[in-house]
């Protein structure tokens, strides 16, 4: 690859990675506090791409002047390894792949971890709260604070095998390579058609009712839903209270 | 002289790959002795006459031949772009799937998590390179690798970054004429002890406060072990020096743009191969193997050692990822927080392209049995 096409290269992802960052693009893949970092570094790649055509333009009428030879000796050459940087490029301009689904949440046991504390539940009706939350509330404290309130949370919908629903969201930390499902069971007026990763606004109480995830034996709690109404696909998909 | 031997062009460089950096006659004897002398001369008769002549004649026919073919590579560029844009519906229909979906996510999100982090590194490996002059590594550092290893394995801690910042950071310290053995104790403790790291830890094992010191002590341990190891028995000719990016321009700026561009170009690339092992994992290899390892408390660590070599998360992120493994004993958590930041599929891949395969093929192994002891070590001691 030659010093054009690494500009070339350079500007695209630098380019790219300033695109995700500006637009909600980029909470489907990391979380949401490396913002500034993503667009300085999208910035730093575009100021080399720029510096890398200016050198080399000058480094040419610098050639060209000296009239010795024609330039045999400045092969710029770089391992054919960075082509391979193209591919991101292309994932993420043409793809843009969606944020981790029910594939992947259904492949992975719940990550339900037992809190150090709970927040005290606003006084709303219906109450609304994460899925992390309801689900560690619904666990580790027995649904204590949640009997008598109308609840409400947003999820994507999963199926297991058997075709039993589940609302999910991904926890993250980092990004999605270390996101994880916490996931909550469905029981009670489940909507006669559910589709995979739509995202649904669910209504409904507690129950004491819970299930073992087959992949970890970790616990899910079920939620009796009263009513279920489509949503589109929130600004952050993940959630990140894990962060905090 | 040497300088008249026409200089093989491995597959991946444009450089001499037998030549030794400056200043390693200073700080390992060994090395001195083996690798003749005059490579470093003639890199810097190179330098100075910057011209075709003193290059083998055979080397000028292949670089004008390389010339020819690398003219070609802004077209290929924009055929490769153009095809993709134009196929874009059948490619999209082809990547619909779940599998390839999930895949491309993880896959995205390892690169876009890890660029800044890896620009951050070669920006002040470029600054080190071009702006820190050799004698201050000098005086910063003891004379004697011995006790240059803890020191540069305690400087780690102020590298705030993951591990894709420490590769290219370690290399520029080399070519600075730092002893390998300190450069490589902090190329793998840097991104394990830094405060960052250390504060995502505790917040991840509220429980477990000694997790913290746990992982500090052992990361360190293994560290200094792995730099005095490379000081005994490591030769110069395992490490390939890394590339010195050609600085045709004389001014610092050209010097330090060209050494950022080249150093995303290369790492980005190993970071590619990395990012596409790790999706490959994430999205193919069943979780419901771990539930059957965590039974046994030695396949246990060796697991989750080897989980954390194969999922290549970043180290500011795996100590929630090793929290969330509540079926594993501390002891192989440990494990996997002490092995993931040293080494992973997609630091071999960037070791491989800084340091040569043959260092990587050497270093990798070696430090993960290393790494895996010292947290067993450790963890028997403190956990």
């Amino acid at each position: 690859m030659n010093r054009q096409a690494q500009a070339a290269v350079l500007f695209l992802t630098g380019a790219a990675l300033l695109h995700a960052g500006f637009t909600d693009l980029y909470l489907r893949y990391v979380k949401a506090g490396l913002q500034p970092l993503l667009l300085l570094s999208g910035a730093v790649l575009i100021a080399t791409s720029l510096a890398t055509a200016w050198y080399e333009w000058r480094g040419r009428r610098a050639t060209a002047a000296a009239a010795g030879g024609e330039g045999a000796g400045h092969v710029h050459r770089e391992p054919r390894i960075s082509w391979l940087l193209v591919l991101p490029l292309l994932a993420l301009i043409l793809v843009a792949p969606p944020a981790l689904g029910s594939y992947s949440a259904m492949r992975t046991g719940t990550a339900l971890q037992q809190p150090y504390g709970y927040n005290a539940l606003p006084a709303e009706d219906p109450l609304p709260l994460t899925v992390v939350d309801y689900a560690t509330r619904a666990v580790y404290d027995h649904g204590r604070h949640l009997t008598g309130h109308r609840i409400k949370v947003t999820g994507f919908v999963a199926l297991d095998r058997t075709g039993a629903p589940y609302l999910v969201r991904m926890a993250l930390n980092c990004c999605a390579a270390d996101a994880q499902p916490v996931k909550i069971a469905l029981t009670g007026k489940i909507p006669p058609v559910l589709q995979p990763d739509k995202w649904l606004e669910v209504t409904g109480t507690y129950t004491a009712k819970e299930t073992r995830d087959p992949v970890n034996n970790g616990p899910i709690p079920y939620l009796r839903v009263t009513s279920a109404t489509p949503v589109p696909v929130p600004k952050d998909p993940y959630d990140e209270s894990w962060n905090n | 002289m040497a300088i008249t031997r026409p200089a093989p062009t491995g597959e991946d460089s444009h450089e001499p790959t037998t030549c030794a950096p400056e200043g390693e006659e200073r700080v390992t004897g060994k090395a001195a002795e083996r690798a003749p002398g005059t490579a470093s001369e003639r890199e810097r008769a190179s330098e100075i006459d910057g011209s075709v002549a003193i290059r083998g004649a055979a080397e000028v026919g292949e670089a004008a031949e390389v010339g020819r073919r690398e003219a070609r590579s802004p077209l290929v560029l924009t055929m490769l772009l153009l095809l993709l844009v134009l196929l874009q519906g059948p490619i999209r229909g082809a990547l619909s799937a779940p599998v390839m979906q999930s895949w491309m996510t993880v896959f995205v999100a390892v690169l876009v998590q890890a660029l800044p982090f890896l620009v951050l590194g070669v920006l002040l490996s470029a600054a080190i390179a071009v702006f820190v002059p050799p004698s201050f590594f000098a005086r910063a550092l003891p004379s004697r690798p011995a006790l240059a290893v803890p020191v540069a394995g305690m400087a780690g801690a102020i590298l705030p970054g993951c591990e894709c910042a420490s590769v290219p950071v370690a290399g520029a310290l080399v070519r600075r004429g730092v002893t390998p053995a300190a450069a490589l104790a902090f190329l793998l403790s840097a991104p394990a002890i830094n405060p960052i790291v250390l504060t995502a830890t505790a917040v991840a094992f509220p429980r477990n406060p000694e997790m913290v010191l746990a992982r500090f002590v052992a990361s360190l341990l293994v560290a200094c072990a792995m730099g005095w190891l490379w000081h005994r028995l490591g030769r110069t000719d395992w490490l390939r020096p890394p590339e010195r990016p050609h600085h045709e321009g004389d001014t610092k700026g050209a010097a330090f743009w060209g050494s950022v561009r080249h150093d995303v170009m290369h790492a980005g690339g190993f970071l590619v191969v990395g990012a596409m092992a790790a999706a490959t994992l994430k999205a193919v290899a069943p979780a419901s193997w771990l539930r059957t390892a965590a039974d046994n408390p030695l396949v246990a660590i060796l697991a989750l050692a080897i989980l954390a070599v194969l999922l290549s998360i970043c180290s500011e992120a795996d100590a929630f990822v090793a929290a969330s493994l509540t079926q594993f004993s501390l002891t192989a958590k440990l494990a996997f927080l002490v092995v993931g930041p040293m080494i992973d599929l997609k630091l071999f891949a960037m070791q491989a392209g800084t340091f040569g395969r043959g260092f990587a093929l050497r270093f990798a192994p070696a430090t993960f049995v290393a790494a895996i002891l010292g947290a067993v070590l450790t963890a028997a001691v403190l956990l």
